[in-house]
């Protein structure tokens, strides 16, 4: 492999660390802030790392840019769902 | 190279499979739509990292409209936040 390519794997070794960490942390934390905690912060950056990883392993700055733009939309959606999800459990006194 | 490619996606499918054990388990609805959370980020990642494996750059635009449907679920499941409720 070269140069490039121990980058690229590295990063999406990196990317799916952090996917496993949310996972473990929706399925061990006690209650739905934690776990929304947990879920969001390293989902997203998880979703970043995919996301350079991919970009370094095509090579292409069309599909950079769009890489970019998938990671960005991805933090927006998060952060939206993360905060009506909150909303919805403090309403319901959890 | 595409054999990583590959366990990556395999590892990711297996953290979607583990998500559906919160979804069974609950308790309240919030935890439920935190696991299609999960499922959203997920599957955008699996289908960018598919794009690349098996070289169908249409799975990029796949995964595309599914990062911006995936706060419509949610917004769906419980409405937009009304006025003022700061208690």
């Amino acid at each position: 492999m070269s140069g490039l390519e121990w980058v690229g794997v590295t990063l999406l070794i990196a990317g799916c660390f952090f996917y496993l960490a949310g996972t473990i942390g929706l399925l061990r934390f006690g209650d739905v802030h934690s776990r929304l905690h947990a879920l969001t912060k390293a989902d997203n950056l998880g979703l970043m790392l995919v996301c350079a990883a991919l970009a370094v392993l095509s090579a292409d700055w069309r599909i950079a840019a769009l890489l970019v733009l998938v990671w960005l939309l991805g933090l927006l959606a998060a952060t939206v769902s993360a905060h009506l999800i909150a909303r919805h459990a403090r309403r319901d006194g959890d | 190279m595409s054999q990583i490619l590959g366990l990556a996606v395999l590892f990711l499918l297996l953290n979607l499979v583990a998500g559906l054990w919160r979804v069974a388990r609950g308790p309240t609805g919030a935890d439920r739509m935190l696991a299609a959370l999960l499922f959203g980020s997920t599957t955008v990642a699996v289908l960018l990292i598919m794009a690349e494996w098996m070289a169908i750059p249409a799975l990029r635009s796949v995964a595309l409209l599914f990062v911006m449907l995936a706060s419509i679920v949610t917004i769906a499941f419980f409405g937009l936040p009304v006025g003022d409720d700061e208690r």
